[in-house]
């Protein structure tokens, strides 16, 4: 069969992408600007820019001087891949074979797609207008090979051409040698020996052509003309982690609903072994007879193929599902999947990465239950206010960085907000000798302190606090502070905590 | 010689009493002494009961602190190096970095802040379910007999020790726990010339255990367990309780 390409060229990408992301530069011209040898050279510009006569390759200072409203931000250099292979991906509703063209482009196979779309003319302005729909600038041209399709695409007069089959040579004659994608100097060469088009040279000597300019140019020309295949490289998408049931009868039952469920994860739990692969976020969707949906979801503290354990997981929300008049389509999806290597089976159950994994399954649930919220672990910061010591752990495996500290006395029961209390002291600076809390009386018989903490002026600003541990007549132990200094008339007291 | 058998058969018969009431113990729980010192001569067979469910009573937010203390320092002895525990807590005041004067390294507690009594039952009883940790500490208010029979028999299948501290309960009403034990704080010691705080000292009071003798002592944690001598004591004489 004969085969059919396509080339899709985006004239402005990344501007055209800044420019959806923010409308209000629709009007405004500006440039994506990178630094390169110590100066800032333009990457890219937008359409209104390019109107103003600003091309490519200029300098900033040198554009600003042309054009003194111009905007600069910053060029990030993967952006244009990353857009073109999110576009490519969103193309594959057109054909299954599609490639990305660094800088800007898209190649498609689109052989034996366009009569889906009633022929080729209406298949390509459906492409195009859906693209500048999204506001992007594009051009595309049809053609029987990639190197054609290419040149017309990026060179020829329309936005939108179609090379009839067989027509490559007619096509490319009247375009410049440098739409036969050859290397620069070659160009340059050309162009100083008077080949300013391609039909100048097409049908030279073959022997002649290669010696002067290699046998790159000679590939090239044959690609262009479909003697010899080139080959693409297809993106290929990532398959999400989905799984489907669709159930012959319609299911009321929990009963029905708990074995369709276990079927399903079966199927996922299969995939992901084989790619090595765990799930941390899952949702179950139903669809019922009268067309609504609901959902279930949970969450995993780390990575699990478990089926036991997402099956209790899903078990406590099943009661949640209305089955109504019945369920005819079950649909598990993960969302989010995290690598998990593949474990070697425990001789001994006692080892501590299968208790470690015992315990995410046990945090699981609680967190399941409970809410995600409430599980807590933590682990030292470097900080001396005691509020900010410690922050919370991302995962079981994370070990503290530092050690926990121990040098100076801490209390084991730590108020959230401290308690304001009424102290008597004897003198400034003396921890007190009676306290106030709760309406009774605390007389202190020892006391060690003041230990001043001071508010890390880089992060917030305050008072600071000096510390006392005191010792009640009962033998209890609190650990008090007076808020800064004495100064001004009465400084504020606190409790802030019981020593065990 | 009948005397003899008689006695034999006696013991035998206790032995298998205890195993009906739940006091499955493998060797490994049979060798290890805590450091109690004189206190595990009134548990049963003389050894920490390790995989049960340990009550323990306070009221006053000072007492409180007292007997979370004093669970940590066993939890710390039972925890070693690679063990975890759970801390369930409905409205936590522990401030974690503490934990490790206590032996527990704080990185190893995995603390529920959970919402409610209910849910902290919940939670207590699907952690001493899972064996993979070591102990459980759950700080409840009311713990009917129903409920602590859940509790006990969950640790009786997985082996996890768990404590329940119950502050402020409304009654202390009959439990299925092995141990009841009650902790007040004591004045520290030191020299009495010397200014400032001493090492935190407790007044222990088991009021219930299971096959063994209640008793009372006054201790002082440096690390370990230490009894103090009687001579050393000022405590004011109405903390102390007839108890046993």
């Amino acid at each position: 069969m004969a085969q059919r390409f396509m080339a899709i060229a985006f004239c402005h990408l990344t501007t055209d992408w800044m420019v959806r992301r923010r409308p209000e530069l629709r009007a405004t011209p500006f440039v994506l600007a990178a630094p390169e040898r110590n100066r800032m050279v333009i990457k890219a510009v937008n359409v209104v820019a390019a109107a103003n006569g600003i091309c490519c390759g200029t300098v900033v200072a040198d554009a600003r001087a042309v054009y003194p409203g111009l905007e600069v931000f910053d060029d990030k250099p993967q952006l244009a891949q990353q857009l073109l292979k999110a576009l490519g991906e969103w193309c594959i509703r057109y054909t299954p074979v599609v490639a990305v063209d660094l800088p800007n482009g898209l190649i498609l196979d689109i052989s034996g797609c366009a009569h889906l779309w009633g022929g080729e003319a209406a298949y390509l302005n459906e492409i195009l207008k859906r693209l500048s729909a999204f506001g992007y600038h594009v051009k595309a041209a049809i053609a029987d090979t990639i190197g054609t399709a290419w040149a017309v695409c990026y060179f020829g007069d329309q936005g939108a051409a179609i090379v009839e089959p067989g027509r490559q040579a007619e096509a490319l004659s009247p375009l410049p040698a440098a739409a036969l994608r050859l290397e620069d100097t070659v160009v340059e060469k050309l162009r100083k020996l008077g080949f300013y088009q391609v039909r100048s040279f097409l049908h030279m000597q073959r022997r002649a052509l290669r010696r002067r300019f290699g046998q790159a140019m000679l590939d090239r020309i044959d690609q262009a003309l479909g003697w010899v295949k080139e080959r693409i490289e297809p993106i290929c998408p990532i398959v999400p982690y989905q799984e489907r049931l669709p159930s012959l009868e319609a299911i009321r039952t929990k009963t029905g609903i708990e074995i369709a469920l276990k079927k399903l994860l079966e199927g996922l739990c299969k995939r992901l072994e084989k790619e090595g692969q765990g799930l941390r976020k899952c949702s179950l969707k139903t669809y019922r007879v009268d067309g609504r949906q609901q959902i279930i979801e949970i969450g995993t503290s780390r990575a699990s193929r478990n089926i036991q354990h997402l099956f209790k997981l899903f078990e406590d929300k099943i009661s949640t599902i209305a089955p109504g008049l019945g369920i005819e389509l079950f649909v598990l999806e993960a969302a989010v999947v995290e690598d998990l290597p593949a474990n070697q089976e425990a001789i001994w159950s006692t080892t501590t990465g299968n208790q470690q994994a015992l315990i995410a399954e046990l945090i699981d649930r609680i967190s399941g239950k409970v809410g995600e919220k409430a599980i807590h672990r933590y682990l030292p910061a470097e900080h001396h206010w005691p509020e900010y010591s410690l922050k919370l752990a991302d995962s079981l495996e994370e070990r503290p960085a530092t050690e926990w500290p121990l040098d100076l006395p801490r209390p084991l029961h730590l108020l959230p907000i401290p308690q304001a209390i009424e102290v008597t002291v004897r003198l400034p600076d003396y921890p007190p000798m009676l306290f106030h809390f709760q309406g009774k009386l605390h007389r202190v018989k020892k006391a060690d302190g003041p230990e001043r903490i001071e508010q890390e002026w880089w992060l917030r600003k305050g008072e600071y606090r000096d510390y006392y541990c005191v010792e009640g007549e009962q033998g209890a132990r609190y650990w008090l502070f007076r808020l800064g200094h004495y100064d001004n008339a009465t400084p504020e007291w606190f409790l802030h905590g019981f020593f065990a | 010689m009948t005397a003899v058998s008689q006695k034999e058969i006696i013991t035998r018969l206790k032995q298998d009493l205890l195993v009906w009431e739940g006091f499955k113990r493998t060797d490994a729980d049979k060798a290890g002494a805590i450091g109690m010192g004189s206190i595990e001569d009134h548990f049963p067979e003389k050894v920490f009961p390790k995989g049960h469910i340990h009550e323990m009573i306070s009221y006053q937010p000072e007492s409180a602190v007292a007997t979370n203390g004093f669970i940590s320092a066993i939890t710390g002895k039972l925890l070693g190096d690679s063990g975890f525990c759970v801390w369930v807590s409905a409205a936590r005041t522990i401030f974690p970095p503490t934990l490790a004067l206590f032996g527990i390294p704080p990185e190893q507690v995995i603390f529920a802040d959970v919402r409610t009594q209910r849910e902290a039952l919940w939670t207590i009883e699907e952690a001493l379910k899972c064996e993979a940790l070591t102990t459980v500490i759950g700080e409840l208010s009311e713990l009917s007999f129903g409920d602590s029979r859940r509790l006990q028999l969950a640790v009786e299948k997985s082996r996890v020790t768990g404590f329940i501290h119950r502050n402020n309960p409304r009654s202390e009403n009959t439990t299925a726990c092995v141990t009841r034990w009650k902790i007040d704080p004591l004045e520290s010691t030191g020299h009495p010339e010397m200014p400032g705080i001493g090492f935190p000292c407790w007044d222990v009071q088991l009021l219930k255990v299971r096959n063994g003798q209640p008793g009372n002592w006054q201790l002082e944690w440096n690390g370990d367990f230490c009894h103090l001598q009687p001579t050393m004591l000022a405590i004011p004489q109405f903390q102390k309780r007839k108890t046993g």
